[in-house]
């Protein structure tokens, strides 16, 4: 055992909060390293506090300790004081479940979850003594891969990678480990290509070395294999079904404070409301809904194991599960201690699901958050977000009658075609909820928060031109002038500075890599934290590194010009990104395809899966942008304006029918549905599989 | 509804002691709800367990006595094998933190806080030899005071704690420095070890602590704990895991 735990001891007493580097946490898995087993260190390049709920983590932290040929521990990135004591003791960063310094790893795997912890993966990989450049590493060196959402554009990170998982790494690791196992037991052939050529060639990893990058000037110009053996596209990998996957079953229980400290049923996986500013929504398509029952099950036997009292329900959109209402209830119930709260993370703006939550919280109403997004309908239609100004006034109105007393509405400022008049629009959609409040209560209070837009990779708004932090800034300052003497409002607000840095790295090349490094190399660690965000370091690190941010992040992209994930694929075509960002601009609101018939955005077809939703029928609330009450639920179809080419050559004209050609393509589209046997289709375990809801009636 | 108070004795050793006493109080309500411990929860707004902890045991410092105070469904502490109760606590609660003893204590009874009067602890220092520290402490216990310096919101005070300095035996060399015990007072406010170690001429530094005893003493001059262990078990939960 080679444990460094008798070398950090000494140094706990003199860092803060030393509890985040013991483990010892019930559901710790005790590792058991071997010859023939592949270890892997899966790290989270933030603090333990952030990083130790992360369920995707904890998730492939079970399915890897579960099999024999792999052992898996966690790290975490060590706070400020504890990684000066490690650097000037030679400590290198280690693992929590039995301190096993990381350079005796196989595979040292981050979670990317944001972009702004880029340089903490560079900082880490320097602590476990790797060298930060793949290309200087050697055949001893762990591998170094990454997964999460980041993944989906890995080319600023390229350099700094061995390999990268796009996707639902449930089967990946297994996959990953198979094939590394394979390696290390035939006596390395190949030494370090040589596994990472076999690795290039496992579904869903991206192994950028095997890429050559070309440019011409300025302009990225392809991104191709070098070898004939390695995929010219690399496709994400898809869980079909999440009953097949009922993990974490042994929920970690931290012994010291982290965020979101309970416990955590994921009960559906992949959002298909297809707002277009949400990448989540738009790479983990399409929609998996975990067995009512299952769901029942891990709540059950989680709380009572775990000893937490509170449960989330977690999903991109709670509300939107087959039966919610039935759920909730259950776990309530089956809870049999009245002291269990079941916390909905994402709640959608309508009333429906604000009966949901009071059925929930009994006790403790303080506050409800709303995530309208934009200002007016119209913004809404661009960005896809359906909810009418009423939808939010009734979900605000029935919050304020049920007791609470504080709502907090998120908004988005900086999106695609946004006047000031639609920031303005906030303040009032703001006042107009006091008022509401202050027919129920005597002091309402309102708090809108404003984030500044930043566009993803694989979304419609991939070629959006971020706005500049100085516009951001006039946005947030017209915001705050209006909302100064709003009584019952407070204004909230993060400074956009960090936009700038996270847009270059969201959507940068290869080229990138370089300010990344130099950002780190000039002791930008943490950039998530805001008091360790410095915007002058990363301009004059782009500066440095002769990088032009206008080019990268500023800049409208056109739909010719290569994009640095074109290489990659998240299953949407690019025709689909592409048609649904020029409705965006013609401001044309598409439905949900849970419900409704499919679009071919690719998610489904192309990987021959589909949704899996035990319901038909779209559930109650709200108008789901549709202007009908559908609060008794989905007995009238969802229907709305939908894309329609003829309306997008003629130039949008409110006065004319555009929605006549709309049903017309509804229909056209319905017909030819109906003749098209649909991949999947005889899957025996979709669930009460969807009719064309829309179209039929 | 009111509960019955049951009183509960534990000790925190090994890689669980540096967590805080927030992080132990949450460990706490955690492990008697996996216990099915049936907890009285505060009645208003936001209801809490109802449980007290006695003195906070600065992070990083192991102990064979912890206590806390809960309020039970009296219902289910009438039927209770408090033996087992200590059992089922122990599965419940991390590597490290074992439940030592359990007992019903009438509701009248101060609270762990007020009564707690001085705490015994065995302090592992580096320095001196125990030569070297035997004559340290008995300057320091021959003299009228013992000045500390230490920093309270952000204004720099000196305290004598010489009366707060009840006992200092030295025990003799470890392996890293030198063995002590001292019985440390805790009211006015509670003296730690670090500080009986940095009042010392010449001063040793704090290599482990770890509290063996509360005591309650009364106005009659009685010293006992509040809730007493059997010799052996106090032995065996005193090794270092």
């Amino acid at each position: 055992m080679s444990s460094l735990w008798h070398r950090l001891e000494p140094l706990l007493p003199q860092v803060s909060k030393p509890a985040r580097y013991i483990g010892a946490e019930d559901g710790m898995r005790v590792p058991h390293h071997g010859p023939g087993v592949v270890s892997w260190l899966l790290t989270y390049p933030d603090t333990y506090e952030i990083g130790l709920p992360n369920q995707g983590l904890q998730i492939l932290y079970e399915i890897l300790n579960e099999r024999p040929d792999a052992a898996a521990e966690r790290a975490y990135a060590p706070w400020g004081d504890l990684e000066a004591l490690m650097r000037a003791e030679g400590l290198p960063l280690f693992s929590l479940d039995t301190h096993r310094p990381a350079p005796l790893f196989d595979v040292i795997a981050f979670n990317l979850s944001a972009e702004l912890i880029y340089t903490n993966v560079l900082n880490c990989i320097d602590l476990a003594g790797v060298a930060v450049r793949a290309a200087s590493r050697h055949d001893s060196d762990p591998l170094i891969g990454a997964g999460g959402h980041c993944t989906y554009n890995p080319e600023p990170l390229a350099d700094f990678l061995d390999f990268a998982v796009l996707g639902d790494g449930e089967e990946a690791v297994g996959d990953i480990t198979a094939v590394v196992a394979d390696w290390k037991a035939s006596g390395r052939p190949g030494g370090r290509s040589g596994v990472l050529r076999a690795l290039a060639r496992v579904p869903g990893v991206y192994v950028p070395s095997m890429y050559e990058v070309t440019y011409d000037g300025a302009r990225l110009v392809a991104v191709e294999p070098r070898h004939p053996d390695v995929p010219a596209v690399v496709e994400k990998r898809t869980v079909a079904d999440l009953a097949d996957w009922p993990y974490p079953k042994q929920q970690l229980v931290p012994l010291t404070e982290v965020v979101h400290d309970r416990l955590n049923v994921e009960v559906f996986r992949g959002c298909t409301r297809g707002c277009r500013f949400c990448q989540a929504g738009m790479i983990t398509r399409p929609v998996r809904e975990r067995p009512a029952e299952q769901v029942r099950t891990m709540v059950g036997e989680g709380l009572r194991r775990t000893g937490y009292d509170e449960v989330a329900l977690t999903s991109l959109s709670t509300a939107d599960f087959s039966g919610i209402e039935r759920v909730v209830a259950d776990t309530v119930n089956d809870a049999g201690c009245s002291q269990v709260s079941v916390s909905l993370p994402s709640l959608r703006v309508d009333a429906f699901t604000v009966g949901i939550a009071a059925q929930i919280q009994r006790a403790r109403r303080t506050g409800l958050t709303f995530a309208p997004e934009a200002g007016t309908w119209r913004m809404r239609q661009v960005i896809n977000k359906l909810i009418t100004n009423d939808d939010l006034y009734s979900a605000v109105e029935s919050a304020y009658s049920q007791g609470w007393r504080r709502t907090k509405l998120y908004f988005l400022t900086g999106l695609p075609t946004e006047t000031d008049s639609d920031t303005l629009a906030i303040a009032e959609l703001a006042r107009n909820c006091v008022a509401l409040g202050r027919t129920h209560t005597r002091s309402p209070s309102v708090t809108v928060s404003v984030g500044g837009f930043v566009p993803k990779p694989f979304t419609p708004f991939q070629w959006f031109g971020q706005n500049t932090v100085v516009e951001l800034r006039r946005k947030i300052g017209l915001l705050r002038d209006d909302l100064r003497r709003a009584r019952g409002v407070q204004l909230k607000w993060h400074d956009p500075a960090a936009s700038l840095a996270e847009g270059l790295a969201s959507r940068g090349d290869r080229r990138v890599g370089a300010v990344i490094e130099h950002v780190w190399r000039h002791g930008g660690t943490f950039q998530e934290w805001s008091e360790h965000f410095d915007l002058d370091r990363w301009q004059s690190a782009a500066e440095a590194c002769g990088v032009d941010i206008d080019a990268y992040v500023h800049r409208h992209r056109t739909f010719d010009e290569v994009l640095p994930w074109d290489h990659l694929s998240a299953g949407l075509h690019k025709d689909f990104l592409w048609q649904d960002w020029r409705d965006a601009l013609n401001e044309v609101g598409l439905e949900d395809c849970r419900w409704t018939p499919c679009y071919d955005c690719g998610a489904c077809t192309g990987y021959g899966i589909e949704h899996v939703v035990a319901s038909a029928v779209p559930p109650a609330g709200g108008s789901q942008g549709t202007g009908v009450d559908l609060s008794r639920g989905g007995e009238i179809p969802v229907r709305l304006l939908e894309r329609s080419p003829e309306a997008e050559r003629m130039g949008r004209d409110p006065a004319t029918g555009a929605s006549e050609a709309v049903a017309r393509a509804a229909r056209e589209r319905s017909e030819q549905e109906r003749e098209t046997p649909r991949v999947g289709e005889s899957d025996s375990h979709a669930p009460a599989r969807r009719q064309p809801v829309g179209a039929a009636r | 509804m009111t509960g019955s108070r049951i009183r509960l004795r534990f000790s925190k050793h090994g890689k669980v002691r540096f967590t805080s006493h927030r992080d132990v109080a949450r460990i706490w309500e955690r492990s008697l709800r996996r216990a099915a411990v049936p907890v009285v929860y505060s009645a208003g707004f936001s209801p809490r367990p109802r449980i007290a902890f006695g003195l906070a045991l600065p992070t990083g410092y192991s102990s064979d006595a912890e206590y806390l105070d809960a309020e039970i469904d009296p219902a289910w502490m009438a039927g209770i094998d408090n033996e087992r109760l200590v059992g089922a606590l122990t599965a419940s609660l991390p590597t490290g933190m074992t439940a030592l003893a359990a007992a019903g204590i009438a509701s009248g009874e101060p609270s762990l806080q007020h009564a707690v009067t001085s705490c015994t602890w065995r302090i592992d220092a580096a320095g001196a030899d125990a030569t070297e520290a035997s004559d340290a402490v008995s300057r320091a216990m021959d003299g009228s005071e013992l000045l500390v310096q230490r920093e309270r919101k952000g204004r720099v005070t000196i305290d004598d704690i010489r009366p707060a300095v009840h006992a200092v035996e030295v025990q003799g060399n470890i392996t890293d420095g030198v063995r002590l015990i001292a019985e440390l007072a805790t009211q006015p406010r509670a003296v730690r070890p670090a500080e009986l170690l940095a009042s010392l001429r010449p001063p040793l530094s704090l290599l482990r602590a770890c509290r063996l005893h509360q005591w309650i003493t009364t106005d009659a001059g009685e010293r006992s704990e509040p809730l007493a262990v059997s010799e052996l078990s106090v032995v065996g939960a005193g090794v270092e895991p």
